[in-house]
C-alpha cells in the first residue's frame, strides 16, 4: 500500500505541475513523468503487458507527437500566457472543470468498492492475453486499428501540401 | 564439472546474501546484481572504446593508442615498465573527462541540460536487466521481456530531446530534432525484424526464445534463427536498424561532427559528453545483446561437443563477435546523407520487415512438414523474402545511380 501511495502521489504531482508551469516543455515532460508514474502503478497492479504497453506507447511515442507539435506550431517563445483572456472564458472554464470534476467524483463514489476481491486477481500471461485478444476481442481489436489508420491517413492528407518549392 | 561452471556465479551470489540478516536479503539480492551488471559492462565499456581505437586504427593503416602504460606508484617497490600494449587508456580517459571542466551555457536550461545525460545512461542500462546472459543468467526474469526491453530504449529519444532544447541552441536543438526523426524511422524496422521470432517460438520472454534455439542437427548444424530464411533476413535489417539506432557509422547522422558540430551534444563537455558516449555503447550493446538472443542462439554452444564451455562464456563471445562487426562497419562504410538514411528505412526496409513477418507467420504455420516437404517449406520461405527483396532493389534503384562528382 505504501508503494501505491507514492505512486499515486508522484504521478499527482507530475501531473498538476505539468498544468501549473507556464513552460510549455517543462509542461511535456512532466506529463510524460505523470505517464510513466501510471505505468507504474499498471505495474504495481500486476498487469506487466499493459505497464510496458503505456510506457512503449506513451513515453515513447506520444510524447513525441506531443513535442513535435508543441516545437512545430509555437514560433519564438514556448511560455504560455499566465492572465485570463477574459472573464467569460475563466467562468466557462472553471463550469467546465466542475462539471466534469463532479461527474468523475460522482462516478468513483457511487461504484461499489470491495476491498477483499482485490486480492485474488489472476496472473494472465502474456499468451493468454494475446488469445484474448485474437479470440473474442479481435473485432474490437480490428475496428481500432482501422480507425486508427484512417486517422494517419487523413492527417497525411490535411498536412499535405505539394508545394513547388519544396521539392528539389 | 560444466554444471559447477554454470552455477557458480549464482553460487557466490548466494554465499554473499547469506551474510546478511533476513529482512535485508532481498534487497541486497538485487543490488548485487545490479552492482554486477554495472561494473561488469562498465569495463566492457571502457575495453570496447580501446578495442575500437585500435581495431579502426589497423583498418585505416595507423597503430592506434599504445602509449599508456602503468603510472609510477610510490607505494610499489617496481615500476612496470611494460606499457601494456595502450590497453589502460581508457582509465586515463576517464580521468581526462572526470577533471575536465563542465561548462553550462547561461542561457541553457539548467535543469534539463543536466537531467539529459542522467537519464539517457539511466534509461540505456535498464534494458541490461532482461537479458539472458546464460542458462541460468538472467538479472530479472519477465513474461513480456521483449516489450520491456523495446519499452526501456524508447526513452533514450526523450533524453536526446532534453538534450537538444535544455542546451538553448538552434543548432543542438536542430540536430536533436534530426535525431529524434532518425530514431523514429529505425524503431519500426528493429522491432519487426523481431516479431517473427516471437511468432515462431510463441512467446515474448527471452529465456524461452534461447532456449527454443537449442539442439542440433547431426551433432553440428545448431537451431539458431539466424540460419533460416526468414532469421537470416531479420537479422540483417536487425543489424542495420541497430545501427542507426545507437548513433553509429554510417547511421552516425546524429552527431556528425563535421557537419552538425556534433548535434545535440555542441554544448556538453567534460563528463557529461563522457556520460552520452557511455550512454552510446551501452545501448549498442544491449542491443547486440538482443541480437544475439534472438538470432544467433543466445547462450546455446554453436557444436555439442563444446557445450563443456559455460553458456555465460559463449553469450559473451558472441556478443563480442557482435561489436566487432559493428567497428568493422564503422572502419569500411561511409556515413548517408539525412534523405538517404529515411528513404532505406521507409522504403526498403518497413516494407522488407513486414514481408518477413508474412514469412515467419508462414514458418509458424508448418512446422510439421518434413521430408521432401520440408524442401519446400525452406524453399518458400527463401522465396517469400529474396524475390521482394529483388524487386524493391530493382524499382528503387533507377535515378540513384551512381553519382557523379562534377567537380572533383
Amino acid at each position: 500500500m505504501i508503494a501505491l501511495a507514492i505512486i499515486a502521489l508522484l504521478t499527482f504531482a507530475a501531473a498538476i505541475s505539468a498544468f501549473v508551469l507556464r513552460n510549455l516543455i517543462h509542461s511535456v515532460l512532466l506529463l510524460v513523468g505523470a505517464w510513466a508514474g501510471i505505468a507504474a502503478f499498471y505495474l504495481w497492479a500486476g498487469a506487466e503487458f499493459v505497464a510496458f504497453a503505456q510506457v512503449l506507447v506513451y513515453v515513447g511515442a506520444v510524447s513525441m507527437v506531443v513535442l513535435f507539435a508543441v516545437l512545430l506550431t509555437r514560433q519564438g517563445a514556448t511560455t504560455a500566457p499566465v492572465e485570463f483572456d477574459s472573464l467569460k472564458r475563466g467562468v466557462f472554464g472553471f463550469v467546465v472543470a466542475g462539471g466534469v470534476g463532479g461527474l468523475l467524483v460522482g462516478a468513483i463514489l457511487g461504484s461499489p468498492l470491495d476491498v477483499h476481491t482485490a486480492a485474488t486477481n489472476p496472473a494472465v500471461s502474456v499468451k493468454e492475453l494475446g488469445h484474448l485478444l485474437m479470440g473474442p476481442h479481435a473485432a474490437a481489436l480490428l475496428i481500432v486499428g482501422v480507425l486508427l489508420t484512417v486517422a494517419l491517413l487523413g492527417a497525411m492528407v490535411i498536412a499535405a501540401s505539394d508545394k513547388p518549392e519544396d521539392t528539389p | 564439472m560444466s554444471d559447477f561452471l554454470e552455477v557458480i556465479p549464482l553460487v557466490v551470489r548466494d554465499w554473499i546474501v547469506e551474510l546478511f540478516p533476513t529482512p535485508l536479503q532481498w534487497l541486497v539480492h538485487h543490488l548485487l546484481t545490479i552492482a554486477v551488471i554495472l561494473t561488469f559492462f562498465g569495463l566492457f565499456f571502457a575495453f570496447t572504446t580501446i578495442a575500437e581505437r585500435k581495431l579502426l586504427g589497423r583498418l585505416q593503416n595507423r597503430l592506434g593508442p599504445n602509449r599508456a602504460g602503468v603510472p609510477k606508484l610510490s607505494i610499489l617497490p617496481f615500476h612496470l615498465k611494460h606499457k601494456l600494449w595502450g590497453l589502460t587508456q581508457p582509465f586515463a580517459d576517464a580521468v581526462k573527462a572526470l577533471t575536465k571542466e563542465d561548462v553550462i551555457p547561461d542561457a541553457a536550461d539548467k535543469v534539463l541540460h543536466f537531467l539529459a545525460p542522467v537519464c539517457i545512461v539511466a534509461f540505456s542500462l535498464l534494458g541490461f536487466a532482461v537479458l539472458p546472459f546464460g542458462r541460468a543468467l538472467i538479472p530479472v526474469e519477465l513474461d513480456a521481456a521483449l516489450l520491456y526491453f523495446f519499452a526501456a530504449g524508447t526513452a533514450t529519444e526523450l533524453a536526446i530531446f532534453m538534450a537538444g532544447w535544455g542546451s538553448r541552441n538552434k543548432y543542438s536543438l536542430l540536430a536533436a530534432m534530426r535525431a529524434l526523426a532518425q530514431l523514429i524511422s529505425y524503431e519500426l524496422p528493429l522491432i519487426l525484424s523481431v516479431v517473427p521470432a516471437v511468432l515462431v517460438v510463441g512467446t515474448l520472454s527471452l529465456r524461452e526464445i534461447a532456449e527454443a534455439q537449442g539442439g542440433w542437427i547431426f551433432g553440428f548444424l545448431p537451431h539458431w534463427h539466424v540460419f533460416t530464411p526468414w532469421g537470416f533476413a531479420g537479422f540483417i535489417i536487425f543489424l542495420i536498424a541497430a545501427l542507426a539506432e545507437s548513433n553509429r557509422s554510417p547511421f552516425d547522422l546524429p552527431e556528425a561532427e563535421s557537419e552538425l558540430i556534433a548535434g545535440h551534444l555542441t554544448e556538453y563537455s567534460g563528463f557529461k559528453y563522457a556520460l552520452f558516449f557511455m550512454a552510446e555503447y551501452f545501448g549498442l550493446t544491449a542491443l547486440s545483446g538482443l541480437g544475439v538472443t534472438i538470432f544467433l542462439g543466445g547462450w546455446q554452444a554453436p557444436f555439442a561437443f563444446l557445450e563443456f564451455i559455460p553458456s555465460y562464456l559463449w553469450f559473451m563471445l558472441k556478443l563480442a563477435g557482435m561489436i566487432v562487426f559493428f567497428i568493422w562497419v564503422r572502419g569500411t562504410l561511409l556515413r548517408l546523407r539525412i534523405d538517404q538514411l529515411t528513404r532505406l528505412s521507409w522504403q526498403f526496409l518497413v516494407p522488407l520487415a513486414l514481408i518477413n513477418l508474412v514469412n515467419g507467420a508462414f514458418w509458424a504455420l508448418t512446422p510439421g512438414w518434413s521430408g521432401p516437404m520440408l524442401a519446400v517449406r525452406w524453399a518458400v520461405s527463401a522465396a517469400l523474402i529474396v524475390i521482394p527483396f529483388l524487386l524493391l532493389a530493382r524499382r528503387l534503384n533507377p535515378g540513384r545511380g551512381p553519382r557523379t562528382y562534377r567537380y572533383a
